[in-house]
């Protein structure tokens, strides 16, 4: 499915910013993996993601999606194929303009370019009122009104729609609940799982919450330093609990973990 | 006191074309878009050279294909080389001056004397009497802005809009912020140039000058507008350009009439508008802001 082999990134090469962001890393996701990804601050999950979605060309090593090499694919072509989710619930909508028509934007996955003129049916409108009612916050009665006007669990939830309408290839989330208040984070977790297993959209989930990071999706991945430090999934990480996993991070990187958001959570 | 405002609605109406223009560069894709002024010439050199040739008809979408191009130049400086925006747009219209002197023959100005335009053939058809002229600029600008506003509501419209309003999530949502941009600035400078050809032919001539502060007073026709109808896309975008061009010209009709301002002072009297303007939410700000620290400080005084 998802293939990463040897793959390293640094920015500011030769200067006193030098940042070795991603080290050999290598990575290797089967179809309808669900991988959450834990780790400390500047341990390379935001870049692995912004390498897999194109933000960047990775220095070294080579990245395969479903079968084709997309390393040196540009980012808006492989958002195709690749749905991003960001912390800031801004990020993912277009304020000024309606719910209806974010959606169609996102919707344009669909058609791959072709028919620019064409404009939004009767047949569109029918889908994404009843793709909005499936998130349950009375949104597919808003169509018209401008997102500006959205709360930002609202704005994730459509963000997550817009991201899914056309189920894509590979779903990355980047701590897509962290922002929002604890009612609109759980809502939009269980959206995002109920979606993911309909579509069996391979998935990876950036959290620093360890109690989710083992008991959503079937996989869990531990970064530190730019490589990933533990990979545990199946009866192994069934068994795991909050404080093993922590010990285990110890463990691994001789280092404890920095972020007072992993130890409170 | 008819003569003034029959003039102030022709003027109005096609002055309104770049309004339009910048409303779709400056408010939807969030660019200012400074090659405006060569671009007017532009428009208008090539319109007034062809009618001058014979084909006043053919004149005006040559004349948009100009301006398209010159849109694709200011595009491609901004998306591929790494110009920034601002600065593409001067670096355009630095050079569209010689390219505007070509295309009138390496002459500084170019007029029309027995030719047809497309005033005259219009004209020609006796339906609209003293009233041709404006029927004529109205009706072309109207048609410019029904096929805007549909343009704007097409997926490629969508997506052009979006990449104003935020191009993160356009990167994405697999859309091209390099097409949208391009798409954007091709279609804005084509209504430029279809504004200087339309004001090239009804005056009948060209000078390599006349496009000097376009942008700034298509700016503030478009603020003026925006004031009068509220912000919005699409159709009340393009009744804002219209009626706030329309606006413009009945003032300065007015002032050209009365002189309560030298006529020589107006493009200042017009920059201090669109610069006040443009001001206004920071202006706002700041003075509501010291209205809090007075009140503030007129508290602990008081205790």
């Amino acid at each position: 499915m998802l293939y990463l082999e040897h793959v390293s990134k640094t920015f500011n090469p030769g200067t006193v910013n030098e940042k070795k962001a991603l080290t050999d890393l290598s990575l290797h996701l089967a179809p309808g993996d669900f991988v959450t990804i834990v780790g400390s601050n500047g341990a390379g999950k935001s870049t692995l993601f912004n390498a897999v979605a194109g933000n960047f060309y990775v220095d070294e090593g080579s990245i395969r999606l479903d079968g084709r090499d997309i390393t040196y694919m540009q980012e808006y072509k492989r958002s195709r194929n690749i749905g991003r989710l960001f912390q800031d619930p801004l990020k993912g909508t277009a304020p000024h303009m309606t719910i209806e028509e974010n959606l169609s934007l996102a919707y344009l996955r669909s058609s791959r370019g072709h028919a620019p003129f064409s404009r939004i049916s009767k047949k569109d409108r029918e889908l994404f009122k009843e793709k909005l009612s499936l998130l349950d916050m009375g949104l597919e009665d808003r169509m018209s009104q401008p997102v500006g006007l959205l709360s930002g669990g609202q704005r994730q939830a459509l963000t997550l729609l817009m991201a899914t309408i056309v189920p894509p290839r590979l779903l990355l989330l980047d701590e897509h609940t962290a922002a929002l208040d604890p009612a609109a984070a759980e809502k939009v977790l269980k959206l995002t799982e109920e979606i993911v297993g309909e579509h069996k959209i391979t998935c990876m989930m950036v959290t620093h919450n360890m109690h989710q990071a083992l008991s959503v999706g079937n996989r869990t991945l531990m970064m530190e330093g730019g490589s990933i430090v533990l990979d545990i999934s199946g009866p192994e990480r069934e068994s795991m609990t909050v404080r093993e996993l922590i010990g285990r991070f110890r463990a691994g990187t001789g280092k404890d973990l920095d972020n007072d958001r992993i130890l409170l959570s | 006191m008819l003569f003034i405002a029959q003039t102030a609605l022709e003027l109005g109406f096609m002055y309104a074309l770049v309004s339009m223009a910048l409303y779709l560069s400056y408010r939807v894709l969030d660019i200012a878009d400074l090659s405006t002024d060569g671009t007017f010439v532009l428009g208008m050199a090539v319109s007034v050279s062809l009618a001058a040739a014979g084909h006043p008809i053919l004149a005006i979408p040559a004349a948009m294909a100009a301006g398209a191009c010159a849109g694709f130049v200011t595009a491609f400086l901004q998306t591929k080389l790494g110009v920034p925006s601002i600065l593409a747009g001067i670096v355009t219209n630095t050079g569209l001056y010689t390219i505007n002197l070509m295309a009138m023959g390496w002459s500084s100005n170019v007029n029309l004397l027995k030719q047809e335009t497309i005033f005259t053939k219009f004209r020609a058809l006796n339906e609209f009497g003293g009233w041709y002229e404006f029927v004529l600029a109205a009706l072309i600008t109207v048609a410019a802005g029904a096929v805007l506003i549909w343009f704007l509501k097409t997926r490629l419209g969508l997506s052009i809009r979006a990449t104003g309003d935020n191009r993160d999530m356009v990167k994405a949502s697999s859309v091209n912020p390099v097409l949208t941009v391009t798409v954007g600035l091709c279609v804005s400078n084509a209504l430029t140039g279809l504004a200087g050809a339309v004001v090239g032919q009804m005056q009948k001539s060209a000078d390599i000058n006349s496009g000097t502060g376009i942008v700034v007073i298509g700016l503030a026709c478009l603020i003026i507008g925006e004031t009068v109808v509220g912000k919005g896309s699409g159709l009340r975008g393009v009744l804002a350009v219209i009626l706030g061009s329309v606006i413009y010209r009945f003032l300065y009709a007015m002032i050209l009439k009365t002189s309560i301002v030298p006529i020589e002072c107006l493009k200042l009297v017009t920059a201090v508008i669109v610069g006040l303007a443009i001001a206004a939410p920071a202006l706002k700000a700041y003075f509501s802001l010291q209205k809090r620290k007075i009140a503030a400080s007129r508290k602990k005084g008081g205790k």
